[in-house]
């Protein structure tokens, strides 16, 4: 049957990618299903500096298209399709897609996770009008205007450094009164003289007029409200998993993130999860690549031992 | 097999506005990563819709115009008109699947 494989990887990014890599040297047939572009989340990174390998950094994109060289070479057979669903039958797992349905006897889900939203009034309605959540994309959009970045990790410290080169001011706007981001952004966001904080605040509104205009903001500390005048707002906080689907399939984190041992197994047997998907997950993309080859590696020993 | 036209600031009112089927503009730059990836899906839909929905990309680089016209301000995004007019818009990285369900939408 030619939708039967003997490990089906979900998602495209370096958990699956690494994943891949080491299934098909260990000559495990292997499809991958990849919703839109191999890479991952990583692909809109202008540069990853922390991936051991590169010393001068090296863009997302090209980190991202790298990864997929290399998962190829071995056989990795990638399909695009959006997956809807996953069956545990009795001797195969059940993928079901937009393009139809494949069988394997081993499933790695490692489908990472999504951009957060801030859930406030004007965001759905201005999003692609000053609302944003890829920097590097829309970046060059806000030409000597004054923006804000909403977050304090590292996406959103990274975004605000990226942002500089176009706008005039960029205000980060965080929750908290310290910035969760690596030491080393931190301190050059810090530097920057046209970055701006504004600390124990969230964004309540977001408003405008087909095009955003203000922020209505709130100090977490003090309840003070007051607006921000911006023309565009690049939100940068947290990931949401792609766990949907997987209800009542495996064990699910409050927060629906897998939850998988140090083998990467999740309850069902013949079920692993990687990367960013999985709770505890240092979401990184060199954690996501072990998890990825310690997941390839659980799998394996898994199809020898049935 | 049917390719997205290319789109600018000069042509834009005859290719889009004008256009007798409905129309499916893909706003682009070279710097945009989920562009890239959204480009594929674009040429294969400009395939499997051909005759019934005309396709076309807009370097948003090189064409400020068309651009600031519609107010976009985040890339991807896919405008479709009717009748030369903007009904629908979607912004950011969506499956094939999805956007399928956009067009079959406008057609019926």
């Amino acid at each position: 049957m030619g939708n039967s494989y003997q490990l089906i990887i979900i998602g495209g990014g370096p958990a699956c990618l690494s994943a891949g890599l080491d299934a098909t040297r260990a000559r495990l047939s292997t499809l991958l299903i990849e919703r839109a572009i191999p890479g991952g989340q990583i692909i809109n990174a202008e540069l990853v500096e922390n991936y051991p390998g590169f010393p001068h950094g090296i863009s997302g994109a090209e980190l991202g298209s790298l990864m997929e060289q290399q998962a190829t070479k071995y056989g990795l057979e990638i399909i695009m399709a959006e997956v809807e669903g996953v069956e545990v039958g009795e001797e195969e797992k059940i993928v079901h897609t937009s393009e139809g349905q494949y069988r394997a006897k081993a499933l790695i889900i490692a489908g990472g996770s999504e951009h957060g939203k801030l859930g406030v009034p004007g965001e759905e309605e201005l999003r692609g009008r000053g609302v944003s959540y890829c920097a590097t994309c829309d970046g060059a959009f806000f030409k000597d205007q004054v923006i804000a970045v909403v977050g304090g990790g590292n996406v959103a410290i990274n975004d605000a450094l990226f942002l500089t080169r176009f706008a005039s001011k960029v205000i980060v706007i965080h929750r908290r009164d310290q910035l969760r981001a690596t030491k080393i952004l931190s301190e050059g966001a810090f530097a920057r003289p046209k970055i701006e904080f504004l600390w124990d605040t969230v964004v309540e509104s977001i408003g405008g007029d087909g095009q955003v205009r203000e922020l209505g903001l709130r100090n977490v500390k003090t309840g003070t409200e007051s607006k921000l005048e911006v023309s565009g707002i690049f939100v940068a906080v947290g990931l949401r998993p792609n766990t949907g689907y997987l209800e009542g399939v495996v064990a699910l984190s409050q927060e629906g993130f897998i939850l998988v041992n140090d083998q990467m197994e999740t309850g069902v047997p013949g079920i692993f999860a990687a990367g960013d998907i999985r709770a505890g997950s240092a979401r990184q993309v060199s954690s996501a690549v072990g998890d990825g080859a310690t997941a390839a590696i659980s799998a394996e020993r898994y199809l020898s031992s049935i | 097999m049917a390719e997205p036209l290319s789109v600018d600031d000069k042509n834009f009112n005859e290719v889009v506005i004008e256009a007798k089927t409905p129309f499916l503009v893909d706003f682009w730059a070279p710097w945009c990563a989920p562009c890239r990836a959204i480009a594929p899906m674009v040429e294969e839909l400009a395939g499997e819709y051909e005759g019934r929905v005309g396709f076309g990309k807009v370097n948003v680089d090189e064409n400020p115009k068309a651009a600031t016209d519609y107010g976009i301000r985040s890339i991807p995004t896919l405008l479709l008109f009717k009748e030369g007019k903007p009904m629908t818009q979607i912004v950011g990285l969506r499956s094939k699947a999805e956007l399928k369900k956009h067009l079959d939408a406008t057609l019926t």
